[in-house]
Formats: structure tokens, C-alpha cells, sequence
């Protein structure tokens, strides 16, 4: 699914050690926050905390969505504090693992805050019919900008 | 309103269609979008709020009608923001992949 962030890499280990590195709070230390409370369970609300170089701390929400070993796991984050996560207060991560060439395909994907609310699966056919993909648009918004950016100094 | 909520006002798929008909059309008023894109006005309208919110869409009053443009300074700031956000998921994914591989 074409979608506003959407990178992957691939790893020469097996879906069930990939699996852990994203999904385990000893491993997701490691690469990603750098204080975590997270357990691999539909519905726990934990969250992140960072330590920017700049000084201080940033503390995130983060609610678990989906678990399906050694497959798929998704999050939400960025929803205020206190408050339950919705498509409307905060973005979807989604971690997708897939066996290829003797190692994992890790995809992810980061969609933003949809205030209408929509049902996620009408959101996503609705994705799949009619977009041609961020980084296409991201092409045209830059060749706007940039004829814009030509048409003031001309 | 810093990167994070800039990004985040861009990024949804529904709202993006919107930003790109109204790039595309230059001046536009919801009633003028709402037949270039699969919503009703009044989802246009909710997505134009957000956008105008996020300051990414400028509005201005023409008689009875309300007509939206957008922002090309915004509009690259959220290009960027969404760059750097995809550059820590491509650092991040980098970090998985050297942890799990060391760990075969």
C-alpha cells in the first residue's frame, strides 16, 4: 500500500529474530527509545521516552494495536497523554515481516492523523483504489514548488 | 506548530488527495474540490480546516464563497518534515537490521 511513509529493508536473519528486535522492550531499547514500557499485546498502553541531545525528556503514548507473531505488529503514538489513542489524535505504525531470500523483508509504514475518523479498512481500499503513491506526490509538490519558486524570480 | 503536527496534518492519505487537487487547481473553493476528489464538501470542508489549521492552506472570503490556495512555504516545510521522518524510520530500520543479523 502506497502510504506517506513507507520504507523497508532487508535482513539476513530469520522472521522470528527480526520479530523480536522490533516487538521485544530489551530490543527496541536498543533502536528506537531509549526508555520503552511496551508488551506485545493488543490494547497495552505504554509508551517511549527520549533523552534528546538538547537536554531535557520527551515522554510518548504509545497504545499496541495489532500483534500476529512473527507477521505484523502495530502501534499508534503521539496521542496526548492520558488520553486514549484514536485515528483522530495520533499516527499508525505498522511493522510488516515477510521471509524473503532466506532472511526478512521489514516494512514500515507511518500514516498520519485522520480527523474524520473513518473505519481504518475504508481508509486503506480507499488508499489502494486512488493513490498513486507519496513519493508521487511528493515529485509534483516539488516541481510546484519549484516552478513557483522560478515564476517569483523571473 | 512544530514538525511532528505539521507532518502529521499532511500525512493522512484522505487530506493529502485534497492538498493535491487544490496544488493542482491552484484556487479552489470546497464545492470545486468535492468533485476532484471521492469525498462529500462537507469532508472537504473538515480536511480544509485542518490544513488551514496546520497553516498549510491560506483561505479568503469572495462574496458568499470561501476560496482555498496553498501555501508553498508551509507546503515544503511539511515536504521536509515528512523527509526527516522518513530518514529516522530509514536510520532505525538500519539499527533493527545490525541487531538482528548480529544476533543469528
Amino acid at each position: 500500500m502506497p502510504a506517506p511513509i513507507e520504507t523497508s529493508v532487508h535482513i539476513d536473519a530469520p522472521v522470528e529474530v527480526v520479530w523480536r528486535t522490533v516487538s521485544e522492550p530489551d530490543q527496541v531499547v536498543r533502536w528506537f527509545a531509549d526508555e520503552i514500557d511496551l508488551r506485545a499485546t493488543p490494547g497495552y498502553e505504554g509508551s517511549m521516552t527520549f533523552h534528546p541531545d538538547a537536554g531535557g525528556t520527551v515522554l510518548v503514548p504509545i497504545t499496541v494495536e495489532t500483534v500476529e507473531p512473527p507477521r505484523r505488529f502495530t502501534y499508534r503514538w503521539g496521542h496526548p497523554a492520558g488520553t486514549a489513542a484514536d485515528p483522530g489524535n495520533s499516527t499508525l505504525v505498522e511493522f510488516t515481516l515477510t521471509p524473503e531470500d532466506g532472511g526478512t523483508r521489514l516494512r514500515v509504514v507511518e500514516t498520519g492523523h485522520d480527523d474524520l475518523g473513518w473505519p481504518r479498512d475504508q481508509q486503506d481500499a480507499y488508499v489502494d483504489d486512488h493513490n498513486d503513491g507519496w513519493t508521487t506526490h511528493l515529485g509534483r509538490l516539488e516541481q510546484l514548488l519549484a516552478r513557483r519558486s522560478a515564476d517569483a524570480t523571473r | 506548530m512544530d514538525d511532528e503536527q505539521l507532518w502529521a496534518a499532511v500525512a493522512e492519505p484522505g487530506r493529502r488527495r485534497v492538498l493535491d487537487a487544490l496544488v493542482a487547481l491552484g484556487e479552489a473553493t470546497p464545492t470545486v474540490l468535492a468533485r476532484e476528489v471521492p469525498f462529500t464538501r462537507q469532508a472537504v470542508s473538515k480536511h480544509l480546516a485542518v490544513l488551514l489549521e496546520a497553516g498549510v492552506v491560506a483561505q479568503r472570503r469572495d462574496g458568499r464563497e470561501v476560496r482555498y490556495t496553498v501555501r508553498p512555504e508551509r507546503l515544503e516545510a511539511a515536504v521536509r518534515a515528512m523527509s526527516a521522518a522518513a530518514a529516522r524510520w530509514d536510520a532505525r530500520l538500519q539499527a533493527i537490521k545490525r541487531l538482528a543479523e548480529a544476533e543469528r
